[in-house]
């Protein structure tokens, strides 16, 4: 048996209830974050990704108890993300129950922050979260790509997806793993909410330029759409929210679908 | 009620292995030092940090060692990076290994993504105390870039096939090591903390 694609659900908290928006905006709640774990973890994902979206540091105690809460509740891998800039932060979340921390504006603003992360806790704890949006003002010494006859660039964004920072996603993803990232979540904004499925062209390039594990996110809208994935990229993971949460799929469902397609997954 | 110890190296999430022997019955202690008054049945070494600073922070801050702890009295889990403390020495570090299992700690091939994270399957070589009810093929979760090679595969209970095979289980004497991470692999996971436990209660 070789290693198996990773299925990720992902609870993303506002105000400690898990919320669902569309291109990272409209958000529509969709339930207790303890609970949905629980089920998770029982129905056989095999890791969970939690984000913090609200991330304001007056909830960083409220986080740090909602880690732990559902630490106690769930027996595989999970990771915390959402506002982490220090060590500090990052050393509360994993002590009080995450695997590994996911950070996103904070690398950008401080990439050594990845270096001092990857000293004390190992690559393995460190999750750079890279959210990328298609830019069609084309720069010099960006990675260019064309669809539809259209030419634009990967461009990292940060804030929860609302300020570009004018870094290409490929020449980020390259650093990031030279810094001591052990692993990135890929966020495309263009499919985030759509259920248009994933981002092939971009995950692939990722997972391309890296030797890290990439988990693919933003788009999954049914079973097909991850097995789509896993069938044109060598994607390690594949991470979807809502067709968990509204009951739509269980996650056992949808593992029995990417098995009965040739894909190895834990089922 | 069977009473264990983690030893904290400073370095990451223990929570979850503490939750996992808790709801296996266990009374637990989180120490960073040997020197204790209390008697253990079992002791744990996690599986998260770097080796170095692990084995210096069981070597350095502790009157007792660790093998005058142990005596070969007490069985001891080690976890990922707290099973390869058990060898020689690890390419992961210069600091001389714990030295209870004869062989040592290398890299993974290059041609693996590294850290090499996810599910893999047990193949189960032999019978053993910590895998007592497990079946073969179970799904266990591994995050790790390096691997034991052991002197003699006489240790080795199960391997993961990763196109080598990795040993993912070493039993020897009192000593248990699991490479993947037992309070992360669900129902399975939790019956061979289950298995350690009673272990330490005999």
């Amino acid at each position: 048996m070789v290693l198996t694609k990773r299925i990720i659900p992902c609870l993303d908290v506002a105000n400690g209830r898990v919320v669902k928006g569309l291109n990272f905006e409209s958000i529509k709640d969709a339930g207790d974050p303890v609970q949905l774990a629980e089920k998770y973890s029982n129905e056989g994902a095999d890791e969970l990704v939690f984000l913090d979206i609200t991330a304001s540091s007056e909830q960083r105690e409220t986080i740090k108890s909602l880690v732990k809460k559902i630490a106690e509740v769930i027996d595989i891998p999970f990771t915390v993300g959402g506002g982490v800039k220090s060590l500090q932060h990052a050393r509360d979340i994993l002590l009080n129950g995450a695997d590994k921390v996911a950070i996103n504006t904070g690398a950008v603003k401080n990439p050594e922050v990845i270096t001092e992360l990857m000293e004390l806790f190992g690559k393995q704890c460190v999750v750079v979260a890279i959210d990328s949006r298609r830019n069609y003002n084309i720069e010099k010494g960006k990675n260019i790509f064309s669809e539809n006859g259209k030419q634009f660039w990967f461009e990292v964004f940060i804030y929860g997806g609302k300020k570009g920072t004018g870094l290409d996603v490929i020449d980020w993803s390259k650093k990031i793993e030279k810094l001591g990232a052990g692993e990135i979540l890929l966020t495309s904004i263009d499919r985030d909410g759509t259920k248009d499925g994933y981002d092939v062209l971009l995950t692939n390039e990722i997972v391309l330029a890296v030797g890290i594990p990439v988990i693919a996110s933003g788009g999954c809208g049914k079973p097909e759409d991850m097995i789509d994935i896993f069938k044109n990229t060598e994607v390690n993971a594949a991470l979807a929210a809502s067709i968990f949460h509204y009951e739509t799929h269980s996650v056992n469902r949808v593992k029995q679908l990417i098995q009965e397609n040739n894909i190895p997954v834990r089922y | 009620m069977v009473s264990v110890a983690i030893f904290d190296y400073g370095a990451g999430n223990i929570f979850s292995l503490k939750t996992s022997l808790e709801k296996n019955g266990a009374n637990v202690d989180i120490i960073t030092s040997f020197d204790q008054t209390k008697k253990y049945d079992g002791l744990l070494l996690p599986g998260v940090g770097n080796f170095d600073p692990a084995i210096r922070s069981i070597r350095d801050y502790s009157a007792l060692g660790f093998h005058d702890f142990v005596k070969e009295k007490i069985p001891v889990l080690g976890i990922c990076l707290g099973m390869e403390m058990f060898f020689k020495q690890s390419q992961e570090g210069k600091e001389k290994g714990l030295d209870v299992m004869n062989g040592e700690v290398i890299i993974l091939p290059n041609n693996m993504k590294i850290p090499h994270m996810g599910w893999n399957s047990l193949e189960i070589t032999k019978e053993s105390k910590i895998l007592e009810g497990v079946e073969n093929n179970s799904w266990v979760y591994f995050v790790h870039s390096y691997r034991a090679k052991p002197e003699s595969s006489d240790i080795i209970v199960a391997n993961a096939d990763y196109g080598i095979k990795v040993p993912a289980v070493v039993e020897d004497k009192l000593f248990f090591g699991t490479q993947f991470h037992p309070e992360k692999s669900g129902k399975v996971g939790s019956l061979m903390i289950k298995n350690f436990l009673r272990v330490c209660s005999k």
